[in-house]
């Protein structure tokens, strides 16, 4: 199974690389070789750092190749950054729109006495019916590291509480973002991976 | 609920783990990606691997340690020690870290905590403060120093204010060591954690003195500390970090479970 992984230059691909070959896949990097996604099998858009960071996508071209990709039902899996940038976009870098294919937009955590980020393993409420989390079941653990969330909708696919309950993940056909880090939240991570990579398309999008 | 963590922590040197009792006395407690998969294994919630050898030579051991150790590691996993530029910070994220940790480079350079943050992310920016009291002065806490090189030499900056600037500069975490405590099986600096964990909105992970269970009990409720970093306890069969949290879950802290 080959996967692109999209590399736009916020951070280190290492550890998302290394988890994706270790449950089997063979992932290639495309910085803004379009052929990579218009040819792609699945994508994973990692994400580590600032919502700004995605303009490159803009302006590499690759926000469109992924659009059409998305459209022709290649399965998508967004991490960290990478799910929040589905969004229409986030109060991290307003002047900079989000894909868009989830109409709401992400923001920073509320004030509270708690720390911010949030930074450590917290658990998931998993909703019926999620492919992406087949088999996570209540009281599994996932590592987090984020200052900004996803909203909880009718597409979130796990809730997590912290200072207020936010989208861990979100699922809606094809198009799959998590907003820990599968490639370091140990055994669950490497199921969720996994869930990904052996997810199939059904018929007609 | 977010949980507390248990920091697995590797002293290295010459690619070996070692511990050091107050930075002396060293002993050898063998191979890193060994012991951090062990650890892993064990319930470990994150991994942090300090390399303390000095020599140049020292730093193309590392790589390939850090490689060795990433390889098969799937928590977080973070490296300190001689990183001093953003391009040893890279050499070290390419290898297969996740956060890179940083102390005395910092603190002589503190743009290097900006320049870390803005290319990786305030996430993989650890900065690591070795504090050590006076417990003659009148506010012991407060006046905390700072000190680099290992413990050796005085930074010229208190504890509260040099974490604070960290954050400012776009520092993801604070790993606060006491020196007074370190290797001393006595017990963490609590009140120094809290002080620091009060000042800054940033989590902080407190070092130095892990010896009981009810020591990581005290750390994270009065030293209202995010993360606890042990090293010694686990080396020499006191304790897996599986077994610590159990005892941990049953005192009431929050913690992974089951890992």
């Amino acid at each position: 199974m080959r996967v692109t992984v999209i590399d736009y230059k916020a951070g280190n691909l290492t550890s998302v690389l290394k988890a994706l070959r270790h449950e089997g896949a063979e992932a290639v990097v495309t910085d803004g070789d379009l052929s990579l996604v218009e040819t792609a099998e699945r994508i994973v858009l990692p994400g580590v750092g600032h919502f700004a960071a995605t303009s490159r996508l803009d302006e590499t071209g690759l926000t469109q190749a992924i659009r059409a990709a998305i459209a022709r039902g290649v399965p998508f899996l967004g991490i960290c950054v990478g799910m929040q940038w589905l969004y229409a976009g986030s109060s991290e870098a307003p002047e900079q729109p989000g894909l868009g294919h989830f109409a709401e937009s992400c923001a920073r955590f509320s004030e509270s006495n708690e720390k911010v980020p949030h930074v450590g393993w917290n658990s998931l409420e998993v909703r019926a019916g999620s492919r992406l989390l087949a088999g996570v079941e209540a009281g599994e653990y996932v590592y987090f590291t984020h200052s900004y969330k996803a909203p909880v909708t009718a597409d979130s696919a796990a809730l997590t509480h912290y200072i207020e309950p936010f989208a861990s993940a979100v699922e809606r056909s094809n198009v799959m973002g998590v907003q820990f880090h599968p490639e370091k939240s140990g055994a669950t991570g490497l199921k969720i991976l996994a869930n990904f990579l052996r997810w199939e398309v059904k018929g007609a999008e | 609920m977010i949980t507390k963590r248990i920091i697995a922590c590797l002293d290295v040197r010459d690619g070996r783990v070692v511990k050091g009792v107050q930075f002396v006395d060293i002993i050898d407690a063998g191979d890193p990606a060994t012991q951090a998969a062990r650890h892993a294994r064990d319930g470990a919630d994150e991994i942090v691997l300090l390399d303390i050898t000095a020599t140049h030579e020292g730093r193309a051991t590392l790589l390939d340690t850090v490689r060795r150790t990433a390889r098969e590691l799937f928590v977080p996993f973070c490296v300190g020690g001689g990183i001093r530029s953003a391009d040893d910070a890279a050499q070290v994220f390419e290898a297969g870290a996740d956060k890179v940790s940083v102390n005395s480079a910092a603190l002589k350079n503190p743009l290097l905590i900006d320049d870390i943050g803005r290319s990786f992310g305030a996430q993989a920016v650890v900065v690591a403060i070795d504090a050590r009291r006076d417990p003659e002065a009148a506010d012991p806490v407060r006046s905390a120093q700072v000190y680099v090189h290992g413990g050796r030499k005085l930074a010229g900056r208190r504890v509260v204010e040099w974490a604070r600037e960290a954050e400012d500069r776009g520092a993801g975490e604070i790993l606060l060591t006491s020196m007074n405590s370190d290797g001393m099986r006595t017990g963490f600096d609590c009140e120094l954690t809290a002080a620091v964990s009060e000042a800054v909105g940033i989590p902080v992970i407190a070092s130095g003195g892990a010896g009981t269970v009810s020591h990581f009990v005290d750390v994270f409720g009065r030293g209202k500390a995010d993360a606890a970093l042990a090293a010694s306890i686990f080396h020499f069969g006191v304790s897996s970090a599986r077994s610590l949290k159990e005892e941990l879950a049953k005192a009431g802290v929050s913690v992974r479970l089951p890992c």
